[in-house]
């Protein structure tokens, strides 16, 4: 039992090495050793962070307020229990739709169906950095691909939002109904102030999935590596970390192995700052 | 029996007074209308929810099922262009290595919790396990497929692609997921069972073989389910490290072993010249896998009721 | 105008004096119409030694705030929790629910403000009339009907992340009308005032409500439920939950209150409900799982010493509940 205890922690530990390792070499490699032309790792790292980032926070966006909503219906709106169990058991299964049948979705259903939407918001609201230039003609765009990572993250997300909304006491409920509240007025005094910190942790863990979310964004997104745009629906979109290693892992060898692992590394330690700061808000709103 | 006690009834007039007053504390129309709004946004987040569903599984099954035929089942794609083939070698791939992956994972996660909650208390150990599980459970799968790969370059030298490799990276993702529901449910096991035992003098690891585990086991097994629900869809670490192949492979030690996911990224992204016919295979390789994952969702969920905090968990 | 509500009759036992706060003559034509509303049963149960007490009631005009109870039921899905209760609640008096748990007097109580239909699956049938308005008819909105009819609970409920001034306000300020500068100084000062509170705290209305003990935060409370200008004060056993001390004081505030409002109070405390209470009504169930019934009501006075029933008498001298 100890031994499967120490093996856990050792597996952790393994992984950092062997990513170590094999990726170290690639932060002091030049130009010709590193894939995507890139004259060093920053230049090489910089915009897929930012793609990630960028595709992230549109999903986050996108999911947030959806998420609170289904979990407030899952709860505090449910007309019966039963209704909250049956929205749980939704929100699970699109949890569980693996990402590679987000990602074919996306690109052969969604992509094409967007692409309307996009030239309406280029001709409308053409001003704005998001959509000015052309926009794609086949819809696989950084809004398309942000849209597909909101639909997966907002399960998570809502599950956050559920436990806490679930905690509310009911003698705040019941106060607030007193009082004379709607429900909409009992929900902000009673439910929303005792569960930000679960709407918060909710919104980083969902942050988190959104940056590690390999498949249906490299399947969706047809990418430029070396571009940082924020325009999200022209034809010519930043890759993110995650997409832009399992397209390319396949057919690299050797130094441009070492670079792919090296951005992993890179992954790593974003989605490990995002996912402490959310179990901390998290502890925070707990001890409170 | 009832008494009647009041002071009168009061007169119309009254009654027009009171009506008057009740009316005036009526929600003013902008109470009324936000709370509308607010119903409404959240029929929204319902709709917004369960319409994406809906349409992944309306969209799998009406572009899968014009392939869902025997030979998808008894087939590789050996040799295939074009029209035919199936999906044998990929799903025989997925279960090899999901098999291999729950191997490694269920029982060292489930012997990690039992050190945990049994052994540990507040050991210095513990509170580092704990603290890896929560790491490892933020690592991106792709991260995990990167990890095995370096490990079996390592091990067997660069560029090494095989099925057991894929169920190494399964693994690292599906250890933290067993550990933290099993650590939850052997919690729920009510410690006064533990102390009957230990009153009547057995020594500790009978009162967990005996009377904690025996508790615990629907709610372990509802863990472990979902755990390979959580991996059986997995499709970029397989990609990295299992590779792919269009024959099949029984042999989870050497070769590119074939998996469902990753087939249904190979039959979109290497198609050949038929389009439609990949296409089709695609989707109904996404049909497969779907059914897969709902099976395992609904035999988790046919477990006792324990188990809807685990799944909240994942 | 010179008002004799049946207030007075308790108000003697506790030694508050009555005061009508009502402005315009609610003089009823017919004073108490019992053979209206009331069973051969009950009707025989007053008539048959006539009280001179009661006669002096009857002659009395309705006070604002009283409420009349008909042929109520209340429903937790299929299952009958309380079966066709008939009441009548004297406007500004204390009445008291008795009985044993599970009687269902809680329920009734939080129907009367349709509390109880929050609670999934809950729904209460008959009417209850405020005034002579049925809160039950069609067309009538629950949040109204809370805003006449306020509510204390067992359990000392104030928003822990509001101060105890916005306690205070806190119905104003959830219905989005926070008042402000001095009109909001007043209005608290005056609700908290009236909740024999206000010189507990005056000297830290910023400080968060937990910070009080539970008999303070209990008329926190009540001072947050006469905020909004109810004509009606529920309270669901307001002190169980607190010390002697505390219960006393919050004894004492009922009996204040009643002054101004109607108050109706469960409460498992006998000696309770004979010192505050104006009325009585005894609730009891056959067995358990058979729905609550009321078996007898009356005034406290003959409640206690002369219930007309034997379960209520039993009750009464501690044979059972």
């Amino acid at each position: 039992m100890k031994g499967a205890a120490i093996a856990v922690a050792l597996v952790l530990v393994g992984v950092l090495v062997f990513l170590a390792v094999n990726g170290s070499p690639a932060f002091t490699a030049g130009e010709g050793e590193l894939p995507a032309h890139a004259k060093n790792f920053l230049a090489l790292a910089a915009p897929l962070a930012f793609g990630s980032l960028w595709v992230a926070v549109i999903a986050l966006a996108l999911a947030a307020l959806p998420a609170v909503g289904v979990a407030l219906a899952a709860t505090i709106y449910a007309p019966a229990p039963r209704f909250g169990r049956f929205l749980g058991a939704v929100l699970d299964l699109l949890a569980a739709v693996p990402s590679v049948v987000f990602g074919l979705w996306g690109l052969m259903v969604l992509a094409p169906v967007m692409v309307p939407l996009y030239e309406w918001l280029h001709a409308h609201a053409g001003w704005l950095p998001f959509f000015s230039g052309e926009p794609s003609v086949t819809g696989r765009t950084v809004l398309t691909a942000g849209m597909v990572v909101a639909v997966m993250i907002l399960p998570i997300m809502a599950a956050m939002c559920r436990e806490s909304f679930a905690l509310t006491p009911p003698a705040l409920i019941e106060a607030a109904y007193a009082l004379g509240a709607t429900r909409w007025e009992m929900t902000r005094a009673a439910v929303l102030p005792v569960a930000r910190s679960g709407i918060v942790a909710g919104g980083m863990l969902g942050l988190g999935r959104a940056l590690g979310e390999t498949m249906a964004v490299a399947m969706v997104l047809s990418a430029t590596p070396d571009l940082i745009s924020l325009n999200v629906i022209s034809s010519e979109n930043p890759s993110t970390i995650a997409a832009f290693i399992a397209s390319t892992f396949p057919e690299s060898t050797g130094s441009a192995v070492s670079a792919l692992i090296g951005l992993g590394l890179v992954l790593f330690a974003i989605s490990l700052v995002v996912s402490i700061a959310g179990r901390r808000i998290a502890k925070k709103g707990a001890a409170r | 029996m009832t008494a009647t006690l009041t002071t009168g009834q009061p007169g119309p007039a009254l009654a027009h007074d009171a009506a008057a007053t009740l009316a005036a504390s009526r929600p003013g129309l902008a109470r009324r209308v936000k709370n509308r709004i607010a119903t409404a946004a959240v029929v929204g987040a319902v709709a917004l929810t369960a319409v994406p569903l809906a349409l992944v599984i309306w969209a799998a099954v009406e572009r899968g099922s014009a392939r869902l035929d025997l030979t998808l089942f008894s087939h590789s794609m050996r040799g295939v262009v074009g029209q035919g083939g199936g999906l044998l070698h990929a799903l025989t791939g997925t279960l090899l290595i999901t098999a291999a992956t729950a191997v490694i994972a269920i029982p060292l996660g489930i012997s990690a919790a039992i050190y945990l909650t049994e052994y540990a208390g507040r050991a210095r150990l513990a509170s580092l396990t704990r603290r890896a599980v929560d790491i490892m459970v933020s690592i991106p799968s792709i991260v995990a497929g990167l990890a095995a790969y370096a490990l079996f370059s390592l091990l067997f030298g660069p560029g090494t692609r095989s099925g057991l490799a894929g169920a190494a990276a399964l693994a690292m993702i599906m250890i933290p997921v067993v550990v933290r529901s099993s650590e939850e449910v052997l919690r729920l096991v009510p410690g006064d069972l533990r102390e009957a035992g230990l009153a009547l003098g057995s020594p500790r690891w009978r009162v967990i073989r005996k009377i904690v585990l025996p508790t615990a086991l629907p709610g372990l097994t509802a863990g472990a389910v979902l755990g390979v629900a959580r991996i059986i869809g997995e499709t970029a670490p397989l990609l990295l490290v299992a590779g792919f192949t269009d024959a099949m492979n029984y042999n989870l030690a050497e070769g590119r072993m074939a998996t469902l996911p990753v087939f249904i990224y190979t039959q979109w992204s290497a198609k050949g010249l038929d389009t439609a016919a990949y296409d089709q295979r695609a989707w109904a390789g996404a049909l497969v896998l779907m059914a897969v994952v709902v099976v395992l969702q609904l035999a988790a969920r046919a477990l006792p009721p324990q188990i809807a905090k685990i799944r909240r968990n994942r | 105008m010179t008002a004799t509500v049946p207030n007075s009759i308790g108000a003697a036992q506790a030694g508050s004096p009555p005061k009508d706060r009502g402005g315009a003559a609610r003089v009823v034509a017919g004073g108490l119409d019992l053979g209206q509303t009331a069973s051969a049963a009950g009707l025989e149960a007053i008539v048959g030694g006539i009280d001179p007490r009661l006669l002096a009631a009857q002659a009395a005009p309705a006070a604002p705030g009283s409420m009349s109870i008909q042929n109520v039921s209340c429903y937790y899905g299929a299952h009958l929790a309380v079966a066709d209760v008939a009441l009548e609640i004297p406007g500004r008096a204390v009445t008291a629910f008795i009985g044993p748990s599970g009687c269902g007097k809680s329920t009734l109580l939080r129907a009367i403000n349709r509390m109880h239909e929050v609670i999934p699956g809950a729904r209460a049938t008959g009417s209850i009339k405020l005034d002579g308005v049925d809160l039950y008819e069609r067309g009538i909105d629950p949040v109204s009907v809370r805003s006449k009819v306020g509510m204390v609970f067992q359990k000392p409920n104030p928003f822990p992340a509001m101060s105890i001034k916005d306690n205070v306000l806190a119905g104003l300020i959830i219905r989005g009308a926070r008042p402000r500068g001095s009109a909001a100084d007043e209005l608290v000062e005056r609700c908290l005032n009236r909740a024999h509170l206000w010189e507990e705290v005056k000297d830290r209305l910023k400080k968060s409500g937990d910070s009080l003990s539970g008999g303070q935060q209990q008329r926190l409370c009540i001072a947050r439920a006469i905020a909004v200008q109810p004509d009606v004060v529920l309270m669901d056993e307001p002190c169980s939950a607190l010390d002697p001390i505390s219960t006393l004081a919050i004894e004492e505030l009922m009996r204040d209150l009643a002054r101004d409002y109607t108050v109706v109070v469960v409460t498992h405390n006998m000696a309770q409900a004979n010192r505050i209470s104006d009325i009585t009504a005894f609730f009891s169930l056959a067995s358990a799982g058979q729905p609550g019934r009321l078996v007898e009501s009356g005034l406290t006075a003959d409640i206690f010493s002369a219930p007309k029933v034997a379960a209520t008498r039993d009750y009464i001298d501690g044979r059972f509940g």
